[in-house]
């Protein structure tokens, strides 16, 4: 007995997706456009291609441009940090924190209060560095202590619920600490206390000079790492046996490079990355002309630029080189195996939770720092944009993450006014958190798996 | 939290750890809801003249709750239950007694230092609602002995039989419930004359002033007669209604809705303005809800950006029936511009689903929550200002003509009929597709992407319907609201009003229209929505955070919602279900669910 | 004319080569097994007659239809229905839902007919449900009665098993593709199902191509078997044939190691 049959013509190509192709083109072509008529309205604003849509076409100066893309940057940065407790949350309890916006606010909030009483007292003034260390220590622990009390009250409960439960309490945390915070410190807008002038001067930088420095810095330290590793791995053979990247590549020099790489505690791909990095520093420093890499930089922004940067390698090497990082990595890849293998899983995660905290800590003292100014919303869009960041760099990947904060800091910054002002949209700064939203569109719509990749466990990538 | 079994019979030894730790997380939540500001934002508010404010009550049950809940003991299934004694009163006692501390030296320091700068609410009138207006002396001493008290009444609760204790709360919620809804009590009486009724219950100065003493007592003791005359009648009905087989219970839901048709339909001819005001945000709500409902709840896709839809429904309304649009104002009557909010917000359903509905559970979420964001963005940017009137959006929405009836905002009791219209269209719409082909398919779809694929579901089709079916009622919801308020403008349409209604679904119960219905009244009525007063307009400012704290506490403790629809709740419940069905030997059991592979 | 053509199929996962040029061909009314080690791809097999995974390479046809590039819905409503090895049902919907859903490819009512209760849609309604009753009938007692209203996750694990099957046979397939369907079952309720294997073709005219481990249920119902390892089919034939193949007998027990190596 088989019922009737109704064989439809075989369609390899459903309506839903004709309709994602003709988005995306539509997308690609504004963007392609819109860049056209910057590219035309920079060479000239008289163009008749640029005056098409925008007859008042004035065309952006070097300068504005750089300035745009520093303080893009600079943005992007924190985003990136954000974006750090969202992508190990997500790698480790495959769900996303929607309350870690508000970590970070609360890391700048309190770091407003401490400021403020320092100032008060006079220190904020008289002994800068001291005051903003203090402040940046009372953040961080804040910070942390919100994120681990968090998931202590709400997610610890709903561990082994489906994916979206845990998603939506974490909806409500966020909503009950921006109101609670709303409730004890008033709704008016905190402004942090004057920066001294050195920090806030604008001065000109020589990008290129800066970058032949780092090349160089590599370089030492590398050679230095080296010749310390190789006396250790002489002296303890047993070290990192484990962890010896075994690959034999192709080239005959391949095993040379593996041994390189083995010795500097690192794997293959991550040293050719590194080379290719050095090379292209080297590079821009010496080949671009001297003009074009001078930037006009106020010393927070160097210092927020400079902060994330040192976050983000203290990070990688907490997650990458200690027992900790590995501990988190095998509670990622797989809870219930890691359990057995010995780990703590609960405690695992709250380390992972309290490195998020501390990041939005930090993330939250570079906030105040570069806005100097903080209320109870302050979590929540750059939250929502940190995760955006997150996925675009491929969440559960942390140099993803910290690229994609950057990219998307960027973007945001630069595409108004490259992308949108030259086809004639008026009022383009308000559409800034539109194209944030829009590069998590466009992103997921040609890799759904972020730029970069994701790095899941096996069940959270079903 | 340990759980100390120890020999059932003999007293046990007081867990000190335990009950200071929940005395300690007593007297924290006591300073920060005195520190947030409730108590001082809602002392106006007066329950029973002049003995209990809305503000104080927030006070109040605190230390109760913990004191109950510092002595409850989790009893395994078939392990003997520990006998509870002294001990546990005295940590009752003590969780109480250490809220009470809490509270001393929060009045002490209100006293002694000013910490005014970062937290707005130190501040002389939180000390003076603390001490009563009589200074230290008078507080401390009185605090310590009511939160001891009341932690210690928790405690006995525990001590008391279950039946002692379901009477008490019914008669504490009861009293609280008659207190909050003054307003509407009132209202009613005045629509049945029974004036005096109400005089009798209320203090009533001018205003809600809350019920008095004496009446209070009396309420008490009504209330608590009545299950004694009742005797357990009411609930021998629900549990045959629940027992019932499927065509009875079909039978009794008919007649339940039938009745609340008819009540609704009838009730606001003698209700006032207020609560016909009440009424009709309700009714916009819960058709916003419902459409949410099939989307998250059928369909199981969490849409944040849910709002979206809502928006278009109301510019589309107002862009074609105000003659005040800024681009194109055709003034058409709302009956026509209805064919278009629906084909607009099927057109938007499609056009945010297409990219979404490939995408997993929680992407879908944020991306939505970004296509929300968007919509709003664009209606307000400078860019759209010459079609759709930018930040201060489109006035001069001319009310609905339906013959001799106007519907228009000035007029509540219109509006709420629109709207119950359109509620009573999407409940039936809900209930029919849920026991369709299309509901079924929704289901397996949450249940199993994959596997609803592969038994020949196109998935992605049935995904986009339940988009374009919730989009269209949001959109109705947002035309109802642009006749309502008569114009739009693009502070109405904020994230928030995704998560509320996101609040309200999951309160009520997800997949179930009843509980739907429950979530929006409960919420919306009293509360309030994003913009919208509810019946305690004092709450107006704490709405958000107990919103939050709402659904946090919810997905914790009773994820199902206050009405579970009875799928959800076995799911969330497969164990105990399980149990049960083994205990009344009806289903075969296995402990294992996976197979071996 | 065979029913299913599969030419030179290659399913690649990120460099391993779960299945290489496979050729593989059932007729009409035929009952196929497939058998091969743990890890030889024969789930993966499946995944790609079903469409759940692109084959990299390769030819499925369907009655003479290509069946590469179409979702699965398409492919379920082309004919071919298919069981998990690790049973995946709809846990929340009841039994009788669980089959009345599988014949969504076999109806069509949408929302004119649920919202006005047309005549159509209420004799569709019927008709699946007497369908899923049949169905389920076909198994004995076991699934009918109070059980049709029981939540899926309530039922045994052979009756889960069962209710697999059974939401396969209510898609209305001409083949039906069942992953080791008695894996797990006590040796009762294997000689049961092995005795249904062979008349749902004969009753319910499937036909049907299952992966076993349980070689008596091979010997019993399969007119043909196929021994997939690594990927490769290596032996066809009779199971007396296939039974006593030296390669077939390596594959299982191991081989030395060299001669692996040259193999590959
Ligand atoms: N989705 C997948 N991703 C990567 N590898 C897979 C996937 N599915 C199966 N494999 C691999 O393909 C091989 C064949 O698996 P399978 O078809 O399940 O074998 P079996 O014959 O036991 O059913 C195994 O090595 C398995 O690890
Ligand atoms: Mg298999």
């Amino acid at each position: 007995m088989t019922g009737v049959m109704r064989s439809r013509s075989a369609r390899r190509v459903t309506g839903v997706d004709r309709f994602l192709t003709l988005i995306r083109v539509v997308m690609i072509s504004v963007i392609i456009i819109g860049f056209l008529a910057f590219v035309a309205q920079q060479i000239d604003p008289d163009n008749p291609f640029a005056r098409w849509r925008n007859p008042g076409a004035r065309g952006l100066t070097g300068d504005q441009f750089k300035g745009l893309l520093i303080s893009g940057l600079s943005q992007g940065s924190m985003y990136g940090l954000i974006a750090l407790g969202y992508s190990m949350v997500y790698g480790v309890l495959g769900f996303i924190n929607f309350a870690h916006g508000e970590v970070f606010m609360v890391g700048a909030m309190s770091g407003f209060i401490t400021s403020d009483k320092l100032h008060a007292a006079g220190w904020w003034e008289s002994n800068f560095l001291l005051s903003l260390t203090v402040v940046t220590l009372i953040a961080i622990v804040t910070s942390t202590f919100t994120a681990v009390i968090t998931e202590r009250i709400a997610y610890r409960p709903l561990r082994n619920s489906p994916r979206l439960i845990p998603l939506i309490t974490s909806i409500g945390v966020s909503f009950f600490i921006q109101n609670a915070v709303m409730g004890l410190l008033g709704p008016a807008t905190k402004s942090y206390p004057k920066l001294p002038e050195w920090l806030t001067t604008v001065r000109s930088v020589d990008l290129g000079r800066v970058f032949v420095w780092i090349a160089g810095i590599l370089v030492v330290a590398g050679l230095l790492w080296y010749w310390w590793r190789g006396g250790s791995r002489e002296k303890d053979p047993t070290a990192d046996a484990g962890e010896l990247p075994v690959s034999e590549s192709e080239l005959p020099i391949g095993e040379k490079v593996g041994q390189v790489a083995a010795t500097l505690g690192i794997s293959v791909p991550a040293l050719r990355w590194l080379v290719s990095v050095w090379i292209a520093l080297l590079l821009l420093g010496f080949l671009v002309p001297g003009k074009v890499l001078i930037f006009a930089i106020t010393g927070t922004k160097i210092t927020v630029v400079t902060v994330a940067a040192v976050s983000m390698a203290g990070l990688w090497y907490l997650v990458e080189r200690t027992k900790t990082g590995r501990a988190m990595r095998a509670v990622a890849e797989d809870k219930e195996i890691a359990a057995l293998m010995g780990i703590n899983v609960n405690r695992i995660i709250v380390v992972t939770f309290a490195v998020g905290g501390t990041m939005a800590g930090i993330g939250g003292i570079l906030w105040g720092l570069l806005f100097r100014s903080v209320h109870h919303m302050t979590g929540f869009l750059p939250g929502i944009k940190a995760f955006t960041a997150a996925v675009v760099g491929g969440i559960g990947n942390m140099g993803g993450a910290m690229a994609g904060g950057l990219f998307l800091g960027s973007a945001e910054s630069v595409a108004p006014l490259v992308l949108m002002e030259p086809l004639g949209i008026p009022g383009v700064s308000q559409l800034k958190d539109a194209v944030a939203f829009t590069v998590l569109v466009l992103v997921l719509l040609f890799r759904p798996a972020g730029l970069f990749g994701e790095r899941l466990s096996q069940e959270d990538r079903a | 939290m340990t759980a100390t079994l120890a020999p059932s019979g003999s007293s046990v030894a007081l867990d000190w750890r335990r009950a200071l730790l929940w005395g300690g997380i007593c007297a924290l939540s006591l300073v920060s809801v005195s520190l947030i500001g409730l108590p001082v934002g809602m002392n106006k508010r007066i329950l029973i003249e002049p003995v209990l404010s809305l503000g104080y009550l927030f006070l109040l049950w605190i230390p109760l709750v913990f004191g109950y809940v510092a002595t409850t003991v989790v009893v395994l299934e078939g392990v003997e239950a520990r006998k509870s004694g002294v001990a546990d009163l005295l940590a009752g006692l003590t969780a109480g007694l250490m809220g009470g501390i809490g509270l001393t030296l929060l009045m002490v320091g209100l006293d002694t230092v000013n910490i005014r700068k970062p937290l707005v609410n130190w501040s002389p009138q939180l000390f003076r609602l603390l001490t009563f207006e009589r200074g230290l002396e008078f507080g401390i001493p009185v605090w310590l002995g009511i939160c001891a008290g009341l932690g210690l009444v928790g405690a006995v609760l525990h001590q008391l039989p279950a039946v002692a204790r379901r009477v008490m709360s019914w008669v504490l919620f009861g009293v609280m419930a008659v207190a909050i809804l003054e307003a509407v009590i009132d209202d009613l009486a005045e629509g049945f004359h029974l004036e005096w009724l109400t005089d009798a219950l209320y203090y009533k100065k001018g205003g809600t002033e809350g019920l008095t003493v004496t009446s209070a007592v009396v309420l008490a003791l009504v209330l608590a007669a009545l299950p004694v005359v009742t005797g357990g009648r009411v609930k021998a009905a629900v549990d045959h209604y629940r027992d019932a087989p499927s065509e009875d219970r079909r039978r009794t839901s008919l007649v339940l809705f039938g009745a609340i048709a008819v009540a609704c339909v009838g009730l606001p001819m003698i209700l006032g303005g207020i609560v016909n005001e009440l009424l009709a945000n309700v009714g916009l709500f819960l058709l916003l809800a419902l459409g949410l409902n099939i989307v998250v709840g059928l369909a199981g896709l969490l849409d944040l950006g849910y709002v979206a839809f809502f928006a278009v429904g109301g510019y589309t309304t107002s862009v074609l029936t105000s003659s005040n649009s800024p681009f194109f104002a055709p003034e058409w009557h709302f009956g026509i511009a209805l064919l278009f909010v629906v084909v607009m917000a099927a057109v938007a359903g499609l056009l945010i689903g297409a990219p979404v509905i490939r995408m997993r559970g929680d992407y879908l979420a944020i991306v939505t929550l970004g296509f929300g964001e968007i919509v709003r963005l664009l209606f307000l940017s400078d860019w759209l200002k010459p079609y759709f009137g930018g930040s201060q959006g489109i006035t001069k929405v001319n009310p609905v003509d339906i013959g001799p009836f106007k519907v228009q905002g000035s007029d509540p009791r219109s509006v709420f009929y629109l709207v119950l219209f359109f509620c009573a269209l999407a409940i039936y719409v809900s209930w029919r597709l849920q026991g369709s082909r299309l509901g079924r398919a929704w289901m397996a779809t949450r249940e199993d992407e994959q596997v609803a694929e592969a038994m020949g579901i196109n998935t992605v089709n049935a995904k986009l319907m339940a988009f374009v079916v919730g989009a269209t009622m949001a959109a109705f919801s947002g035309a109802v609201l642009a006749a309502k308020v008569g114009s739009v403008f693009p502070k109405s349409f904020e994230i928030l009003v995704s998560i509320i209604i996101l609040v309200v679904v999951i309160v009520g119960g997800m997949g179930n229209i009843a509980g739907v219905m429950v979530g929006s009244l409960v919420l919306i009525g009293i509360l309030g929505g994003p913009r919208q007063p509810g019946l305690l307009q004092e709450f107006q400012s704490y709405k958000l955070l107990i919103y939050g704290a709402l659904l946090v506490f919810m997905m914790l403790k009773r994820p199902e919602g206050l009405v579970p629809s009875a799928r959800r709740s076995r799911e969330l419940h497969q164990d105990e279900y399980l149990q049960d069905a083994w205990l009344g030997d009806e289903a075969e059991t296995e402990g294992d669910q996976g197979a071996p592979s | 004319m065979s029913l299913l053509e599969i030419r030179g199929l290659q399913v690649t996962f990120g460099g391993l080569d779960a299945l290489s040029s496979l050729d593989f061909h059932v007729n009409d009314g035929e009952i196929v097994s497939v058998i091969g080690p743990n890890g030889a791809g024969k789930t993966t097999f499946f995944n790609a007659i079903s469409g759940m995974v692109p084959p990299t390479e390769g030819e499925i046809l369907f009655d003479g239809e290509s069946v590469l590039g179409l979702d699965p819905n398409q492919i379920t409503e082309m004919g071919i229905a298919r069981t998990f090895q690790n049973v995946r049902l709809f846990p929340n919907m009841t039994v009788v839902e669980n089959l009345m859903v599988s014949q969504h490819c076999r109806t069509s009512q949408l929302f004119v007919g649920a919202l006005f209760q047309t005549k159509a849609f209420k004799k569709e309604e019927r008709e699946i449900r007497e369908r899923a009753e049949e169905i389920l009938a076909f198994f004995g007692t076991r699934l009918t009665g109070y059980r049709l209203d029981q939540p899926a996750f309530a039922l045994s694990y052979a009756n889960r098993r069962r209710l697999e099957i059974a939401r396969a046979m209510a898609t209305q397939p001409r083949l039906l593709l069942l992953d080791e369907p008695v894996a797990g079952m006590n040796p009762m309720e294997t000689a049961e199902l092995t005795g249904l294997i062979g008349r749902l073709r004969d009753e319910w005219g499937f036909t049907i191509v299952f992966i076993e481990h349980d070689m008596k249920v091979v010997r019993d119902v399969s007119d043909r078997v196929v021994v997939l390892d690594h990927g490769v089919p290596i032996a066809e034939g009779s199971y007396e044939s296939v039974s006593t193949d030296p390669d077939v007998i390596e594959a299982y027990l191991g081989r030395p190691l060299e001669s692996r190596k040259d193999r590959r």
